[in-house]
């Protein structure tokens, strides 16, 4: 008990010191916090893919789209449960800083392969029903303050022209980690009015979303469904929708490698500070070592000391800066930015990892001024002016 | 005290030299010292800046290690100790005391005097009855709580002495403790250090460079290029 008072008290001796090396701290823990929980956010729509879902795009690129027709095809391939449709829009609302996933979508089954999406049966049937219908996200519906009914225009890029869509649904996440950042609507309305004015562009699919009965053969089947399209016009490359994500993810590998790198220099950066925070602290009460060592009391116990001022000031640094980690994700997440994510949350592991970074901070950062602290000798020590 | 303890001196000094290295030349601080110190006695080590006094004291107190020669305390040859054992032997038998205090600034006055009591096995009720009782002693039981810089130079050296004598050493050990006190805190400095060898029977050795301080002493041994001159 004693020992932990002088320890606590030690640290607040040089108040505006200890309030600099501790706001250092809270910065760099809370900077880790923030940078794992963007690359987590990567990941995150990986980690909440289906085990029996599948993706089929063309084996081009995804920029290349398939005839509709394949949907036939696709559907007649052994251990195919269900096959739909999904077009990126790309569009614009009002701004565009004013970011979202857009989706024409197959309306009569889209929701049947995503029992994620919790969504109220008369506003499916409602969404079904209308053509301009439009069904989105709970987070999406709050950000921009959509309410049933709504009419919402998106100025279309890859589309031209505006489109009026109106809110017929708005979905939850059955997880906390689903996304429900995404708008959805009507193939058909893009399809049909594609065939009025580009006739050529019409009916075309960027991906075909493929339900399996076997979750276990999915590879077998994605190797069954691309035999399919061997040598055809447009030939395709299936993969678990996992898979898929995750090449999304690897197209941005390398700025997801440099966030993660950033993430770890800030550490490494806080490290020296706390170091030479120390080591000057350690530097100045060679003379109180050097009585304590004089007194009776052991090496060791004066290296304790120095390890435990450290270890402290870290575990208050690293207390702060995870508390602030949480408002600061949530406000990222409800911002323009949070909608290139599905989720963006602090998780565990980044909590587990902002914690033991401190500690190896502190660790390493007490190792010199403690060793040298305890090897002081008495003499030298007490002629010491700190 | 029992006849094993009167047979022999208090402190036994033999032939002690000690030299520092300085590249490579050996610089000789203490040359050949014997010198006896009764139990109870009180001696002032005086001499010159760089006469080897601090050094003798500190080489008395267990916190140096002499070059060549024998250093026994109470019939214990304390320059074959570890370190480990020599901080154990310091912690009974030597209370220390400062030019210029070294209390922890941290720590209130009664914490100050508790640190030397947290390496004895008494229990906390036993650790304030005896720091009270201290503090008692050197005039500062309204001071308890006040920390070091919330004290004048007399009373933190009167803290100190309260510190040095808490666990009942055999020894106290002071180094140029009126040193940085005016006359009138130095001399009520110097009454208490003169009470606790003549009322409590402690063994002093005081270094000083003030004649008058001295003269607090029951015995003045000096000291002049590493070698004592009279003792």
């Amino acid at each position: 008990m004693y020992f932990f008072k002088l320890i606590f008290k030690n640290i607040f001796r040089a108040k505006l010191r200890a309030a600099l090396t501790l706001l250092a701290l809270v910065i760099a823990v809370l900077a880790f916090g923030f940078l794992q929980t963007v690359v987590g956010a990567f990941y995150a729509g990986s980690s909440g893919a289906s085990a029996s879902r599948m993706v089929t795009r063309n084996a081009i690129s995804l920029a290349s789209s398939m005839p509709i027709y394949y949907r036939e095809r696709i559907r007649s391939v052994d251990g195919i449960k269900a096959v739909t449709i999904s077009n990126w829009f790309g569009g614009i609302y009002k701004d565009r800083s004013n970011f979202f996933p857009q989706f024409a979508v197959d309306h009569t089954n889209f929701f049947d392969l995503y029992p994620d999406f919790i969504l109220p049966p008369a506003q499916l049937l409602a969404f079904q029903r209308d053509r301009q219908g439009a069904v989105v996200g709970r987070k999406l519906a709050e950000q921009y303050g959509w309410k049933l009914g709504d009419t919402v225009p998106i100025q279309g890029t890859i589309y031209p022209g505006t489109w009026q869509f109106h809110i017929q649904g708005i979905f939850d996440g059955k997880e906390e980690a689903t996304a429900t950042r995404q708008f959805y609507f009507h193939y058909d309305f893009i399809n049909e009015e594609l065939k009025k004015k580009a006739p050529r562009r019409a009916d075309q699919v960027g991906i075909f979303i493929v339900d399996v009965n076997d979750p276990s053969r999915v590879a077998d089947v994605a190797k069954a469904l691309d035999a399919e399209f061997k040598n055809s016009l447009a030939e395709t490359l299936t993969e678990s929708e996992k898979a898929f994500q995750l090449g999304f993810i690897a197209q941005s590998e390398t700025i997801v490698d440099a966030i993660r790198a950033v993430s770890f220099v800030v550490i490494v950066i806080i490290m020296a500070i706390v170091a030479n925070t120390m080591a000057m602290t350690a530097r100045e009460r060679l003379s109180e070592y050097a009585t304590l060592k004089a007194l009776g009391f052991s090496p060791w116990f004066v290296a304790m000391l120095v390890f435990g001022e450290t270890m402290m000031l870290c575990v208050i640094g690293a207390a702060i800066g995870i508390l602030f980690t949480f408002p600061l994700a949530a406000g990222v997440a409800k911002s323009p930015a949070g909608a290139f994510f599905p989720i963006f949350k602090v998780s565990q592991d980044t909590v587990v990892l902002q914690i033991a970074c401190a500690l190896v901070v502190g660790i390493i950062a007490a190792i010199a001024p403690a060793i040298r602290s305890a090897r002081v000798k008495i003499v030298d020590g007490l002629r010491h002016i700190g | 005290m029992d006849t094993e303890n009167k047979a022999h001196p208090l402190v036994e000094i033999l032939h002690l030299v000690k030299s520092y290295t300085r590249g490579d030349q050996e610089v000789p601080v203490l040359q050949d010292i014997t010198l006896n110190i009764e139990r109870g006695d009180f001696i002032a080590l005086m001499g010159p800046s760089g006469s080897g006094k601090s050094t003798l004291l500190n080489l008395i107190a267990g916190i140096d290690k002499p070059t060549g020669g024998s250093l026994l305390i109470d019939g214990e040859d304390i320059t074959k100790l570890s370190e480990g054992d020599l901080a154990d032997w310091r912690a009974s038998n030597i209370g220390f005391i400062f030019q210029f205090y070294n209390l922890m600034p941290v720590l209130n006055a009664f914490e100050n005097v508790e640190l030397p009591l947290l390496l004895t096995n008494l229990s906390k009720a036993e650790r304030r009855e005896r720091v009270e009782l201290t503090l008692g002693l050197v005039g500062l039981s309204d001071r308890m709580d006040h920390y070091p810089n919330e004290l004048s130079g007399g009373q933190q050296q009167r803290v100190a002495i309260a510190r040095a004598i808490v666990t009942d050493p055999t020894i106290l050990v002071c180094d140029e403790p009126t040193g940085d006190l005016d006359k009138q805190s130095a001399s009520d400095v110097l009454e208490m250090l003169k009470k606790l060898n003549s009322e409590m029977g402690k063994t002093i050795i005081m270094v000083t460079h003030d004649g008058h301080a001295a003269e607090a002493a029951k015995r003045m041994v000096h000291l002049e290029k590493g070698e004592l001159i009279d003792g």
